[in-house]
């Protein structure tokens, strides 16, 4: 939301977006701006606004049309709905479903929100202290998790079916000297003195599922 | 000091908050009516001792000014705010101090509510020397431990002397409490209390909190914008939107069978966590409009999906529908044609005009009713008579009906629909 600059105009990001990596003319690339501007639904007649006048949701859509004016294969979202309202949040998370959908592209979706990995993804990787825990289709992790992170996590999550609290006990390690061993292994309830001293590496535990425990078999 | 039989512990009515809006000072001299953020404006709720009350809304629709309204952090507009029955609402300082060790508020950041130059220790005892309630430095010592041992922070004679960049997000929301809970207060207004912390360790504090409101019989008043931690926590909630509440009631009810079309949008719209539940959703268009010049009638008429033509329609609602039709590459080159750039529209109030050559008057007036066909059936029966006055085009709306909350099925909720 803060990535536009303040001192530019909407037309003037795309225009250099678009004349940066294709040689076509500002006419050109501002018919170009335009209809990327109205599939994200912002007015034409706003294109020489600056990005303060445009509302937190509104900028983001802006962000978006800016990203798929060059019809880009792969684009990443980076917590793309963290500061907006819940209702602005399932808006932009539906245009993003809905260019999956149509254009076949592919998304990163980066996000701390397990609801909208739920809503929007096919696959997920879970991280912890900067390595990747587990791996697997949201299918397999939402309803077969495999790592003990994972199902803690699953179950840390306050949503509106929730009967009563869980929490991880500890707190996120540091990451100058992170844990040795699995990295979780200090607020892991189920830790071994392996765990502590054996990196876990990452194994496939179903078809399309991958951990790293040690111990993954006994949660299968 | 008026004193009035009342069971509720907070009673608060017809609250008001605007603030002035700070213009440049060449304007400020010489505008004369001045602009405000109607921050909160007519809001009414009363909490009974020993309840959890959810204040629920999206940013900016005034529920922090409101939960800080209540405990004179802030000055009220207008309206009243009584505490045991006490009318607080302009009460004197000195007067309002005695009564401050019985309120107490927790605040959002952790981090931002701590002084970094204060031990842990101090800042817990802090409320007991600035009350007078406990001078000798060993008297204080002795309660903070107590407190810090209740919130779970323990070992607290090391966490003592340790200050707050030394220790985690959830011990320092932990610290907060503490010293919120060491005045011994009968009413605590916690404001988004876990929204910063770390979703592995929200529980943990939620659940402290819990304990606490056991143990000593604590009235909250919990400010979220998370419905789900509210629906887990709360008695009763209000859900609020844009300054005013739109609907209260137990919180059990109020999720089950939502009645304002706002509630029904808003738990619609959480992310579920479980991915055999993915549905379509109906989502309200558009975004919260400014607090500066709120719409008129029901403040969510213009992005409500069950919206009626009495709802609020202004003359400003056909020029958002006029900029929404320009994200139609189509109609918008043929609108740009026949009715030229937005900027010749002036809305005021139920009224919007345009200045029109005579000889083109006819014309626009017939694609303006075109248009008005073509618009969403509540915006297009809102419009009372489309004119023509001295080379003007001129839109003007029906007088909204007026709104009030109603009880409906054992709750309050503001909405033309019942």
């Amino acid at each position: 939301m803060t990535r536009l600059n303040p001192l530019m105009t909407i037309e003037n990001h795309f225009i250099e977006t678009i004349r940066e990596h294709q040689r076509v003319s500002r006419q050109e690339a501002l018919a170009r701006a335009e209809t990327a501007l109205a599939s994200m639904r912002v007015p034409k007649s706003r294109i020489q606004n600056y990005p303060h006048e445009f509302s937190g949701g509104m900028r983001q859509r802006i962000m978006i049309a800016l990203a798929l004016v060059l019809n880009p294969s792969l684009l990443v979202a980076d917590e793309p709905t963290t500061s907006l309202d819940v209702i602005v949040e399932a808006q932009i998370l539906e245009i993003l479903e809905d260019l999956k959908r149509r254009y076949k592209m592919s998304l990163l979706l980066i996000t701390h929100n397990l609801g909208i990995v739920a809503e929007v993804c096919d696959r997920v990787a879970v991280f912890y202290a900067g390595k990747i825990v587990e791996i697997g289709s949201v299918d397999d992790i939402f309803n077969r998790p495999v790592h003990p992170y994972t199902r803690l996590l699953l179950q840390s999550i306050i949503h509106l079916s929730t009967k009563e609290l869980h929490s991880i006990d500890g707190v996120p390690p540091d990451l100058v000297s992170p844990p040795s061993g699995c990295r979780f292994h200090p607020r892991c309830p189920y830790a071994q003195p392996m765990c502590r001293e054996k990196i876990p590496p990452l194994e496939q535990f179903r078809p399309d599922q991958l951990a790293a425990c040690h111990f993954g078999k006994d949660f299968l | 000091m008026e004193q009035t039989p009342s069971k509720s512990l907070l009673e608060v009515e017809n609250l008001r908050v605007y603030f002035p809006v700070k213009g440049p000072l060449i304007e400020r001299l010489f505008q004369r009516n001045k602009n405000f953020v109607h921050a909160v404006d007519g809001v009414s709720f009363a909490l009974k001792p020993g309840e959890i009350f959810g204040l629920v809304g999206e940013s900016g629709c005034g529920k922090t000014t409101t939960g800080r309204a209540v405990l004179r952090l802030l000055d009220p507009t207008s309206g009243s705010i009584k505490f045991e029955g006490i009318n607080i609402t302009r009460l004197k300082e000195e007067r309002l101090r005695l009564l401050r060790t019985r309120m107490q508020i927790i605040f959002q950041d952790p981090h931002a509510s701590l002084n970094p130059a204060m031990s842990i220790g101090r800042a817990i005892g802090h409320p007991l020397k600035i009350h007078g309630l406990a001078w000798r430095e060993e008297d204080v010592k002795k309660e903070v431990l107590v407190a810090m041992r209740e919130v779970g922070l323990t070992p607290e004679e090391q966490l003592y002397d340790m200050y707050p960049s030394d220790v985690s997000g959830g011990q320092k929301q932990r610290a907060v409490i503490a010293r919120a809970m060491i005045l011994k207060p009968q009413l605590i207004v916690a404001d988004e209390p876990v929204a910063m912390l770390d979703m592995s360790i929200r529980a943990k504090v939620l659940g402290l909190m819990l304990d606490l409101k056991k143990k000593y019989n604590l009235t909250y008043l919990f400010i979220t914008h998370d419905l789900a931690t509210a629906k887990f926590l709360c008695d009763r909630i209000a859900i609020m939107y844009l300054g005013r509440i739109v609907e209260t009631g137990l919180a059990s009810e109020i999720y089950k069978d939502p009645k304002h079309p706002y509630t029904r949008a808003l738990l619609q719209a959480i992310p579920v966590p479980d991915p055999r539940r993915r549905s379509p959703k109906i989502l309200p268009k558009g975004e919260v409009p400014d607090a500066i010049f709120p719409p008129m009638g029901c403040r969510f008429h213009p992005r409500c999906p069950a919206v009626l033509p009495t709802c609020g329609w202004e003359g400003r609602d056909f020029v958002d529908y006029l900029e929404e039709r320009r994200t139609d590459l189509e109609k918008a080159k043929v609108d740009e044609i026949n009715l030229g750039p937005l900027e010749l529209w002036r809305a005021r109030g139920l009224v919007v005009e345009r200045p029109c050559e005579p000889e083109r008057v006819r014309a626009i007036t017939e694609y303006v009713k075109s248009i008005l066909n073509e618009a969403p059936t509540p915006l297009a029966q809102a419009v009372e008579r489309v004119k023509n006055v001295e080379n003007k085009l001129v839109i003007e709306f029906r007088v909204p009906d007026p709104l009030a909350p109603k009880e409906v099925e054992r709750r309050l909720v503001e909405c033309l629909l019942y």
